[in-house]
């Protein structure tokens, strides 16, 4: 296939150039100007043609609850949303915390356009006791460690995770979060839940946590990596981190640089407003949009975390935890960050495609003559409208139905496959 | 969306109707709502005193009281308000139904409704969740207090009891005692005083205040006697005394000690009325003496309770008719 009139983006060298770009048995077989073939062509004129995306933060929920989502749904809504690659959480049932699900999972995926690399447990049965089996999940395709959704509270197992993976030269995520200081919430905690009178999660509960992880990253000197920042101070704990030479990098989700908990109240208590970290407040979503334009953040991601609908479908203390968000993932960029001018498109698209790679050890695409051909072909100036219809995830749970995107992720290109977000 | 849940029914001419569907909160009420709502119960409460009690405004309108959380006086008070108006009540409670086998709000609203109902009254843990079943449901929902969030019914009983004692709202002094953070009576009370122009003071330890509650338009303070110097009314929450054991304060003693309202207090403050929305522990919130107290409202309310309780289902049910 020939993709023509596309301008191709190195995001690593921050650079574009008009190229087309010839693709044969999934791989690059000619780059250049005016390339002509007698085969398939795509009229690219207008879009950008990057190495694909990556989300570094997605719930694929398989092995355990097929319901909410498997991997091949999951794959779906990746390529949906401009993404070649996701980094699964291992939450699952059972949990990743044997090498025999690394195996599963990487094997359930190879049928589809999207790299799935898990991270696996922190602690076995991700109990917060003793270390899971790290090496050998490692060896098994792991990429990280994580109990997400179970932040470590242990200080001791902490020191001992970062010391074991620091060996490994792989990174723990934590989600960073003090239980002692959340033992009940439901959103952030501040005025708006003092109106609606819901349990609140403190912005602090997060920023404990950081701090601890930032000091016991320092002690040992292995990575952390902070999933999901959600609130300014945890920013500027990061920011000051980065200075002093800790190894800390951060991600932020999409929804919490794009609403903030009034959102609970507007939509008359919406458990699709209920996720956590729990949307915060817009003193938050500036200094995530600060934290990007920095550096201080590293990766945009989604924690994608699908639930049925019947489980979203109730009051709102009862609903758990969490949306979709690999379909809107772009729109939602390129509306609050690019098109709001916090990042430029090669700097918005380094944020989704080279950086959680780089914080994973993995290898970056490249788009020159003869590499595989790892491709997201997109736009930055699209404004169109999420509809429920988009949706490819086996779940529904989102509150942007209805909302304006700009920015159109329009096809991947992967291992061979190419799917277009709307054929 | 708000929009929608809390949709005004067709506009009318006259101004004897709320124009809403449901009840589900004091937070944006406006003054001529809750004048209304307080006129209405007077009017009611005149046939509270008849030594026939009922009157047929309410024939043919099926009520379902919803109760997930345990209640007596709430569940009771709609009950016989229910009954007096000539509507025909059925009785849900947790315990013993069909929550207990894991059913959902959703499924268990839905089954009662397929039973042909008009209004629902529903008590919940969860804020929020009348709202939520307005979107489950097509009858009338008044909401009879969703976790912390609101308590419209008892709010309006406690103006109702206040507007018996003073000629007006405006610049009248309200302080409210206790754990703010878990209260639906503070939030609804906070709300509808603030619509009517009086001046709020929440009190109590500052684990039990909010963060953010100035926001609302109170005064907030951890001294009790500064909620008390040039107030009107007081206003003791109950402690719930589960939550001890949370650690939102050291001891009952201590609490008493720094929040419990005793016969000093009306000593110092000559004019002090004391309301409470029960139950109450005595020599806790209020010591036993200042229960029964001829300054203590507590039973006014009650008896205030089912009168406005008429008035909202009676001024709702115009909703249930217009369909």
């Amino acid at each position: 296939m020939l993709l023509k009139g596309g301008t191709v983006l190195d995001p690593a060298a921050g650079r574009s150039e008009r190229l087309d770009i010839e693709i044969r048995d999934g791989r690059i077989a000619r780059i250049g100007s005016d390339l002509n073939a007698d085969i398939q062509t795509y009229d690219c004129d207008g879009r950008f043609i990057s190495p694909g995306w990556m989300d570094m933060h997605v719930h694929l929920r398989e092995p355990g609850f097929e319901y909410k989502e498997t991997i091949e749904t999951g794959c779906s809504a990746a390529a949906f949303g401009g993404f070649t690659a996701v980094a699964c959480m291992p939450n699952t049932d059972p949990p990743i915390h044997t090498r025999d699900v690394v195996e599963f999972v990487i094997e359930r995926a190879e049928q589809t356009a999207v790299d799935v690399y898990p991270i696996a447990c922190v602690s076995k049965g991700r109990e917060g006791k003793e270390l899971a089996e790290m090496g050998d999940l490692a060896d098994g395709g792991a990429v990280a460690f994580s109990d997400d959704g179970s932040p470590v509270q242990d200080a001791g197992l902490m020191r001992r995770a970062l010391e074991y993976s620091s060996m490994l030269e792989m990174p723990i995520i934590n989600h960073m979060e003090d239980l002692g200081l959340n033992p009940h919430g439901h959103m952030h905690e501040g005025s708006v839940s003092t109106r609606l009178g819901v349990p609140g999660i403190p912005g602090l509960a997060e920023e404990v946590m950081i701090a601890r992880d930032i000091l016991i990253a320092g002690f040992t000197g292995g990575a952390i990596h902070v999933a999901h920042i959600s609130t300014a101070d945890g920013v500027e704990l990061v920011r000051r981190a980065k200075e002093d030479g800790i190894n800390i990098t951060a991600e932020v989700c999409t929804h919490h640089f794009a609403l903030t908990d009034e959102e609970v109240e507007r939509t008359g208590f919406s458990t699709n407003t209920k996720m956590h970290p729990p949307l915060r407040t817009q003193t938050d979503v500036d200094a995530m949009k600060e934290g990007l334009r920095d550096g201080t953040i590293d990766a945009i991601c989604t924690d994608h975390a699908p639930h049925a609908s019947f489980e979203k479908e109730v009051e709102f203390a009862a609903a758990p935890f969490g949306i979709i968000g690999l379909e809107t993932a772009w729109g939602i960029t390129g509306r609050e960050i690019v098109d709001a001018g916090v990042l430029s498109v090669e700097e918005a698209v380094h944020k989704l495609c080279v950086s959680p790679r780089t914080i994973l050890n993995l290898d970056v695409p490249v788009i020159r003559q003869g590499a595989a051909a790892n491709l997201t072909i997109f736009d930055a100036t699209t404004r169109w409208t999420f509809e429920a219809r988009h949706i490819r995830s086996k779940s529904k749970n989102t509150p942007f139905v209805g909302r304006e995107m700009v920015g159109r992720a329009w096809a991947v290109y992967n291992r061979g496959y190419f799917v277009q977000a709307e054929v | 969306m708000i929009s929608e849940e809390t949709t005004m029914v067709a506009e009318r001419d006259d101004d004897t109707t709320l124009r809403r569907r449901h009840m589900l909160g004091l937070a944006d009420y406006d003054r001529d709502e809750i004048e209304l709502v307080l006129s209405t119960a007077r009017e009611f409460r005149e046939v509270l005193h008849r030594p026939i009690k009922r009157v047929p405004t309410l024939r043919d309108v099926t009520v379902v009281n919803l109760f997930f959380e345990s209640s007596t006086r709430t569940r009771i008070s709609f009950e016989l308000a229910e009954k007096r108006l000539s509507a025909d009540t059925v009785n849900f409670s947790a315990s013993g139904s069909s929550v207990s086998k894991g059913e959902t709000l959703k499924d268990t609203a839905r089954n009662i409704e397929a039973m042909k109902i008009d209004m629902v009254v529903i008590r919940h843990r969860s804020p929020g969740a009348a709202q939520f079943l307005t979107s489950c449901v097509e009858a009338v929902v008044i909401n009879a207090g969703d976790g912390a969030h609101e308590h419209p019914t008892q709010g309006l009983l406690d103006m109702l009891t206040m507007s018996d004692l003073f000629e007006s709202f405006e610049g009248l002094n309200v302080s409210i005692i206790g754990d703010i953070a878990h209260s639906r009576v503070a939030r609804s009370n906070i709300f509808g005083l603030n619509a009517l122009g009086a001046n709020v003071t929440v009190c109590g330890p500052q684990t039990m205040l909010p963060r953010g509650i100035e926001q609302l338009g109170v005064r907030a303070t951890n001294r009790l006697d500064e909620a008390l110097e040039g107030c009107d009314v007081a206003m003791a929450l109950r402690i719930q005394l589960e939550r001890q054991g949370v650690g939102l304060f050291p001891s009952l003693r201590e609490y008493h000690t720094r929040f419990g309202i005793g016969l000093q207090h009306l000593e110092r403050y000559k004019d002090l009325i004391i309301m409470h929305p029960g139950p109450v522990n005595r020599g806790v919130e209020l010591a036993s003496e200042v229960v029964d107290h001829e300054r203590a409202v507590i039973l006014n309310q009650v008896t205030n309770g089912v009168a406005v309780r008429m008035a909202v289902l009676y001024l709702l049910a115009a909703g249930v008719r217009s369909e």
